[in-house]
């Protein structure tokens, strides 16, 4: 009589989408299809989720772990170590200051202090109205006219004085009317 | 026939205004009913001019162009009054770039397209010369493209210095490795695009200025070394070259020189753009291919070598930005051309660039042997304060800092490495006598510990351990004991950490101790 093996205590994996919302679930399918064939793929899909929601939401960690058959310790390290991944939802405009020597040279420092005392945070922190989140930058390549600040992966600043600073989260406040 | 106007879309002279400024052209030709072609290029590099417009005029010796700058968009009106289209007089007209000292005394190879060329017209960068080294390329046999590359002398510009030619040779002679995952043989080409060092732009306003050129010396490193497949490994931070490599690469594909087909040749090579996270650590090169690989970007231990063992273990051939870019000349106009411009093992040119408290910042790419002094002063023109140089920054957050007595120090790798400093990536980062050197020297420590990619214990702890020691340095108390431990710190750091970050993080510390002692010496 055939014996009945006795089942490992294996549980059923987990629905990797449960509980997650329907604009990650969307956001994490078009990254994992639009990358899925490339060679080392994590970082493209980590990059194209971060894109479209500003972020990477706890439930990406399973999510692109079961597409890209990884474990979760290997997306969440990967998620960990890179500065620009973030894991907090951010602020309406990301304004980027560059602490780096060449803009030392120039009053970075000052203007560093400058910015977390009228922001009211730190680096990584969104301001309390939802309007900014101040994030450093270890050289923006804007050497040769700094302090360099830049603003949404787009606008790039140069000479940043801090009322040319404060100028900017004026415009990024005004921009949310 | 519509006149041309020429403005720039790098990244800088976007940050000065330049996108205003072509706005307010556009407006006013058309407010005036004037027919206008606005181009826009590359930056020439000449900072304190930027926003630089340059219009096309006839002149006997054909069309030139004659440069207005820095042209804010409250000065366009003006400009149009004053018949800037047919090169009028006006308080900003400068005249032929070519001629300004600034531009003139420099030996441009690389920078040759760069503020001249529309970057992603295919077509424009074949009217300036444009493929004419990958055309020579492929009709010769891959070790002779390798040989040239030997003879030019050219050595790596990323920091290290390593010959080029020699690496690629490595990688030619190696066996293409296949992997389980798919079974095919196969070599690379990688691009390390990630220029992460403060006061360094070469490689950004290379990107954004004439992305083809690199393009076409990665080709030329494919064809070199067998390899199929290359990946441009570019940092988050530098999303106006994002852009102007994306629809590079889309031009070069659709112009035949990308693709199963090279230029007619029957050999492929196939060029993906891939995008960092804003870990410096990733601009070491065995760091860089863990995260092209989809991991943290963690240092390898060497050997391997990346040219036996590199990408998904394959042979590769990683070089960065302004290596590649230097190739397409080399092979248009042969190694003794290039060979001919530098001074003892330095051959060729570097592309330095001028930053931090300096007048005229900007690009200057000149032979080997010019001073550091002619830098700072003649090019430089001194400090943007006002107030004496006190220290320069030669070589990016690893470098060391260089006091006035060292100033007559020519741009060369040997001669720097002499006194115990780096040329780098040729990043040049003025200080003024406000600098506090102690700060600097903790900043050196705090960047490295932010940046640690943690494999290695000297780097990952002895960097927090150095910060601490200069604070507690600052503070006073047992003042040359802890300089003592600093020191031994700084020897642990340089002879045990895996890579150049933890390597070098001791350079900018000591030489700020050595040289700027009397900071270090300072109540807090």
């Amino acid at each position: 009589m055939a014996v009945e093996p006795i089942p490992l205590k294996a549980p059923r994996p987990r629905d990797p989408a449960a509980g997650a919302a329907p604009d990650v679930l969307a956001a994490v399918d078009a990254a994992l299809d639009a990358n899925r064939a490339r060679e080392g793929a994590l970082l493209p899909v980590l990059h194209a989720i971060q894109d479209r929601l500003g972020w990477l939401p706890p439930e990406t960690v399973a999510l692109v772990a079961h597409g890209l058959n990884l474990s979760r310790a290997d997306v969440h390290g990967t998620i960990s170590f890179y500065p620009h991944f973030r894991t907090h939802a951010p602020g309406r405009r990301i304004v980027r200051l560059c602490r780096a020597e060449a803009c030392q040279a120039l009053g970075a420092r000052e203007l560093e202090a400058h910015a977390r005392r009228v922001l009211g945070i730190d680096f990584g922190r969104t301001s309390a109205d939802g309007a900014v989140t101040l994030e450093a930058a270890y050289c923006l390549g804007n050497c040769g006219c700094g302090p360099a600040v830049l603003v949404d992966d787009d606008e790039l600043h140069a000479r940043v004085t801090p009322a040319a600073f404060d100028a900017i989260v004026r415009d990024a406040r005004e921009a949310l009317r | 026939m519509s006149v041309r106007v020429h403005v720039p879309r790098d990244a800088t002279a976007l940050s000065l205004g330049a996108e205003r400024t072509a706005r307010a052209i556009a407006a006013e030709a058309a407010r005036r009913g004037i027919a206008i072609e606005l181009v826009r290029t590359g930056s020439r590099g000449l900072f304190w001019l930027e926003p630089l417009v340059e219009v096309e005029v006839a002149s006997p010796a054909g069309a030139t162009r004659i440069a207005y700058g820095p042209v804010g968009a409250d000065d366009v009106a003006g400009l149009f009054a004053a018949g800037f289209l047919h090169g009028g007089e006006h308080a900003l007209r400068i005249g032929r770039i070519e001629e300004q000292p600034y531009f003139a005394r420099q030996e441009r190879l690389v920078f040759a397209r760069v503020g001249v060329v529309d970057p992603v017209d295919a077509a424009d960068y074949a009217a300036h010369g444009g493929w004419r080294g990958l055309r020579n390329a492929l009709a010769m046999a891959p070790a002779e493209v390798v040989q040239v590359v030997v003879d030019s002398g050219l050595r790596g510009r990323g920091g290290a210095a390593f010959p080029t030619g020699i690496k690629w040779r490595t990688v030619l002679d190696a066996p293409a490795a296949a992997v389980p995952a798919d079974g095919v043989p196969r070599k690379y080409v990688v691009c390390n695009a990630d220029e992460g060092d403060s006061g360094t732009f070469s490689d950004r306003m290379l990107m954004e200025g004439d992305p083809y050129c690199l393009i076409e010396g990665m080709a030329i490193a494919a064809h070199a070394v067998g390899a199929t497949q290359g990946y441009v490994y570019l940092r988050s931070e530098y999303p106006h070259a994002r852009r102007a490599l994306e629809a590079a690469i889309a031009g070069a594909y659709a112009a035949g020189w990308l693709g199963a087909d090279v230029g007619g040749s029957g050999r492929r090579f196939e060029l993906e753009l891939r995008i960092g996270a804003g870990a410096y650590v990733c601009g070491e090169e065995t760091a860089l291919l863990e995260s092209l690989e989809g991991r943290r970007g963690q240092v390898r231990a060497k050997p391997p070598l990346p040219a036996l063992r590199g990408l998904f273990g394959r042979p590769t051939v990683v070089n960065n930005v302004i290596s590649f870019a230097s190739v397409p000349a080399i092979l248009e106009r042969g190694a003794a051309w290039y060979r001919d411009f530098g001074s003892g093992r330095s051959r060729g040119t570097l592309p330095l660039q001028l930053a931090g408290n300096l007048r005229r910042t900007g690009l200057v790419e000149k032979a080997f042997g010019v001073t550091l002094r002619e830098l700072l002063y003649d090019y430089g023109g001194g400090s943007l304060s006002g107030r004496p140089i006190r220290a320069v920054q030669v070589g990016g957050p690893l470098g060391a800092y260089l006091p006035e007595s060292q100033f007559d120090l020519a741009i060369d790798y040997e001669a720097f490495a002499a006194i115990g400093a780096m040329l780098g990536h040729g990043g040049i980062v003025a200080f003024d006598d406000g600098v506090d050197m102690l700060e600097q020297a903790r900043h050196a420590m705090a960047f490295c510990a932010a940046e640690s990619c943690g494999k290695c214990t000297p780097c990952r702890i002895g960097s927090t351990r150095g910060v601490e020691l200069i604070d507690r340095i600052r503070a006073g108390g047992a003042r040359e004991r802890d300089l003592a431990l600093l020191e031994d710190l700084c020897r642990t750091m340089r002879h045990g950490s895996l890579c150049a970050l933890g390597g070098l993080t001791p350079d900018p510390v000591l030489s700020a101790l050595a040289h700027f002692g009397e900071d270090f010496a300072r109540a807090p």
